[in-house]
């Protein structure tokens, strides 16, 4: 208990001592956009993301099953053929909050990604692609027998 | 401490394709104990990957991404040898970083 006790103190020590330095705290806060995370319509969140309303796009190949046996664990994989990729993101329509992840692509990076996500029902699945300053986005209905937000 | 995460990254033809397994609850915030309390969302926020100084894949986690998070992304300048570093950080600012040489 005591050892706890004073790893607990030495941990958060740490942790008040990077945050002092600025190691954390607002910079990586706003990396990790919270608006768009909570948004909770697809609109919502490309607009946190800082972009317009998208545009429906055949040029994003959005890898993802018809039926999702297990909506804990649907894999979904994005390849964008648009020039000037710069962010990937994947949304599910019906969970509870919209975006599921998203994904910068640095320069020499390949415009693709490959992933597992939850679905908590039937949902229309969106992949959407930034390039060039614009937003794109490609769409799928994934079917989920089982839920993966139940508990 | 966090688990290690298992990172395998393979070059081909001047592509480097990195497969990452994270291990982690991911527990999304919206799931209830037996006692009818909410557990509260933990769940990986950040994932950075690094070859040679310069990064090479971002990755931003909501909650809805799947327990022990898979990813898998290609980019190019990488070479057999180099090395591939990996840290991700979650919402309670845990972390942890691994590597991988590329094959």
């Amino acid at each position: 208990m005591n050892i706890t006790r004073r790893e607990m103190l030495r941990v958060s020590a740490v942790v008040s001592l990077m945050a002092a330095a600025g190691l954390i705290g607002e910079a990586q806060a706003a990396e990790w956009n919270k608006a768009a995370f909570e948004g909770k319509s697809v609109n919502d969140v490309i607009k946190a993301l800082g972009g317009g309303a998208p545009e429906k796009s055949g040029s994003i190949a959005f890898n993802a099953p018809d039926i999702a046996e297990n909506g804990a664990v649907v894999p979904v994989a994005v390849t964008s053929n648009l020039p000037d990729t710069e962010q990937i993101a994947i949304l599910v329509e019906k969970n509870p909050n919209t975006l599921a992840a998203d994904f910068v692509i640095p320069t020499g990076t390949e415009p693709f990604v490959s992933t597992r996500v939850k679905m908590g029902q039937t949902s229309v699945v969106h992949a959407a692609v930034k390039a060039g300053g614009k937003w794109y986005v490609a769409s799928k209905e994934i079917k989920v027998t089982l839920g993966g937000c139940g508990g | 401490m966090a688990d290690p995460m298992r990172v395998r990254a393979t070059e081909n033809g001047g592509v480097v394709d990195v497969k990452i397994l994270m291990k982690h609850d991911m527990e999304t915030g919206q799931r209830k104990d037996a006692s009818g309390k909410t557990i509260p969302a933990w769940h990986i926020q950040t994932v950075i990957a690094q070859c040679k100084g310069k990064e090479v894949f971002h990755a931003n986690f909501g909650p809805a991404v799947s327990k022990d998070p898979f990813l898998n992304f290609k980019f190019k300048g990488g070479a057999k040898g180099d090395k591939v570093t990996v840290t991700w950080v979650d919402n309670r600012g845990d972390k942890r970083t691994d590597e991988a040489t590329i094959s």
